[in-house]
């Protein structure tokens, strides 16, 4: 008992740590994926302007050199590297936090201030029913494994209404009132359709705990809810309502910068502007898992159930790391040819971004020599043999294996998801209010209690058939 | 006046939203993966970097103009402040010791946050004493007193610029570099 109780704290705490740090991690990149995929759907090149100085592998030998015979460098011993924008992420999050805090006189304090904190504990709390392996060593990987998962993500969703709608009014503004006021209206009427279409999957799976579906949809993709009779149906209005339960276009009213200057959160500026433009991606973040682990299979690699994971992580390994290889040596190949553009024709010569293609070759490099190391290990059969270690029984290589293989599923899933959130923003113009509200109530209620009505008829009939 | 035309009826496919979605959204996809292919497709000029030439009818800062013996063109006939609409010329009018028949202006100064950048000021000059022909389109200071360009900053305007190869361009298209495109008809 007493030698347990610190390794299961260690447990639990590191669960927690691990899903904050699932959905913070991805936060940047979408912001990224947001701007540049905007760009190049309306055929610009985006940003590309912010650098970072960092030391050019290939340099390594020649500074070795220098220092060994105590010569002064010679050279510019860094490399600009852009790396295609991802670099304004970095220097955004330290613009906003260290952007004067502006409190107007006429805000509500106390309501003014929790606001963006609600809204983010919000988006960051539902992802603790979402499973992103079946297990590690036995534990479950999963912050909380409660049997009502799918009810806990709908009522954390339904409170996820209280940040805006709480910065709405107590920033005592009316564009901000009015766009509090439509974001509580849309999120009511849109959590119907989708608690419905949710109703259709747990009708099917017997039980609303995320881990249980998920475990139901393991092995080949006609397992997935999405493939069942009326699960297409469910995904299609489950998804819609998604959209509308994070306030992205084409439902973005509470923000439509055109009638409301920025809605909500118009009289926030520094960290808690960042707060709620952060619990906007994190709400896509989580509302993409969920959507993946009702319908997508969750963590399931497709075809290979945990336990074919960890029989054949030698295999596994050994594909994975083989088949990068050439990926990566396309990437260096592709990273070189960049030095071509007539970018680098037009800077000067001794620009530190003239290095910037060599660099991202040398990196890509690196990377497929790492994975033919690791193919190796795959090929001489060391993860689930010499190599590593057996805890309570059970050998570490394997569940590692299976856990990096499970959560990778997992990522892309939910990075496809996230895609088409940031896809459709920039395909589709915002609705109008009374149009939001026709499709809400009019259609997509009425078609997902029919749907609901169907799948458990559809039930039934099964039973009764095949029973 | 034309009666509106009625409005078209929509099919089941056109209202049910999705199948309008999906090819709007393939449309967009298919400009993504093109210009990711192609990254040269971009009509963005990187402007620090690479900058657009300027045709030759570009108003760009003011520069004064200077006769072969060194002394400024112009003879302070008060043209340009009197048709400029921003009133943002001021000249002080003085007499040239060493050039004694001639008026000068002792002081002429150009408030460029004033400054509507309309040519006028040139149309009026009796003596082709002021041109917008430099080609600068980068004006700015750290300070309003410095956005008023004075007499000695605008003769020296042009000092250490090379002069634009544009009017090359306009005689000889192929001699441009890709992508340039003048405003102006080809000579023939």
């Amino acid at each position: 008992m007493e030698d347990t109780f610190w390794i299961d704290f260690a447990v639990v705490v590191g669960r927690c740590v691990f899903a904050v740090a699932f959905v913070m991690n991805i936060v940047p990149l979408l912001i990224w994926g947001e701007r540049k995929g905007a760009a190049y759907i309306q055929d610009r090149p985006g940003p590309n302007r912010a650098p970072l100085p960092l030391p050019h592998p290939l340099d390594t030998p020649k500074v070795l050199f220098q220092l060994l015979f105590g010569q002064s460098p010679k050279f510019k011993p860094y490399v600009m590297v852009r790396a295609a924008g991802l670099v304004h992420t970095l220097n955004d999050v330290v613009k906003l936090a260290f952007k004067e805090d502006i409190a107007p006189g006429h805000v509500e304090k106390f309501y003014w201030f929790i606001a963006p904190v609600i809204a983010m504990t919000i988006a960051l709390c539902t992802f603790a029913v979402v499973p992103f392996g079946d297990s590690f060593l036995g534990y479950n990987l999963q912050v909380s494994s409660m049997d009502g998962g799918l009810l806990f993500v709908l009522a954390m969703t339904s409170l996820g209404v209280y940040g805006i709608m709480l910065a709405g009014w107590s920033s005592n503004n009316r564009f901000s009132l009015l766009g509090g006021l439509r974001s509580s209206a849309q999120m009511v009427s849109y959590e119907l359709a989708m608690g419905l279409s949710a109703v259709v999957v747990f009708l099917s799976a017997g039980s609303v705990s995320l881990a249980e579906i998920s475990q139901q949809q393991a092995g080949p993709i006609w397992n997935w809810n999405v493939f069942s009779p009326f699960g297409a149906l469910a995904f299609i209005l489950f998804w819609v309502s998604a959209f509308a339960e994070t306030n992205r276009t084409p439902f973005d009213l509470p923000e439509g910068e055109a009638e409301l200057v920025a809605g909500y959160h118009t009289e926030y500026s520094s960290f808690r502007f960042a707060l709620f433009f952060m619990a906007e991606y994190a709400n896509m973040i989580v509302a993409a898992a969920v959507t993946a682990t009702l319908f997508f299979g969750g963590y399931n690699v497709p075809f290979i159930t945990g336990q074919m994971l960890r029989e054949h992580a030698d295999l596994l390994v050994m594909l994975a790391g083989f088949g990068a290889v050439p990926a990566f040596l396309t990437f260096a190949v592709i990273a070189i040819k960049r030095q071509s553009r007539p970018f680098y024709q037009s800077i000067p010569k001794d620009d530190p971004r003239q290095r910037e293609p060599l660099f991202f070759a040398s990196v890509w490099g690196g990377a497929a020599v790492a994975h033919l190391g690791l193919g190796l290990l795959g090929a001489l059969g060391m993860i689930s043999g010499p190599l590593g270690v057996e805890i309570n029984g059970t050998h570490l290589g394997p569940e590692v294996v299976a856990f990096v293989a499970q959560l990778t599923a997992l990522s892309v899933k939910v990075l496809i998801g996230c895609w088409i959130f940031i896809w459709v923003r920039w395909t589709l113009p915002r609705f109008r209010y009374d149009q939001l509200m026709n499709l809400g109530w009019r259609y997509m209620l009425p078609l997902s209690l029919a749907n609901v009505f169907g799948a458990a008829a559809w039930i039934i009939v099964k039973q009764a058939l095949f029973a | 006046m034309p009666l509106p035309k009625p409005q078209k009826t929509l099919s089941f496919a056109e209202s049910s939203y999705l199948v309008e979605v999906i090819k709007g959204m393939v449309l967009t996809m298919g400009h993504l993966v093109k210009n990711i292919i192609d990254q040269d497709r971009f009509r963005t000029v990187e402007y620090p970097d690479v900058r657009k030439p300027m045709t030759a009818r570009y108003r760009g800062a003011h520069r004064l103009t200077v006769r072969p013996d060194g002394h400024v063109k112009c003879v302070a006939c008060m043209c340009c402040p009197t048709v400029c609409p921003a009133k943002c010329i001021t000249i002080i009018a003085g007499e040239d010791p060493s050039d004694p028949a001639e008026k000068f202006p002792v002081e002429f100064d150009i408030d460029m946050l004033r400054c509507i950048y309309c040519g006028f000021c040139v149309e009026a000059c009796p003596k082709d004493a002021i041109r917008m022909d430099t080609k600068i389109y980068e004006i700015n200071a750290y300070t309003r007193q410095d956005m008023v360009h004075n007499k000695s900053y605008m003769i020296n305007l042009m000092d250490g610029l090379k002069p634009e190869a544009e009017d090359v361009y306009r005689h000889d298209p192929a001699a441009a570099p890709a992508g340039y495109t003048s405003d102006e008809e080809p000579v023939a």
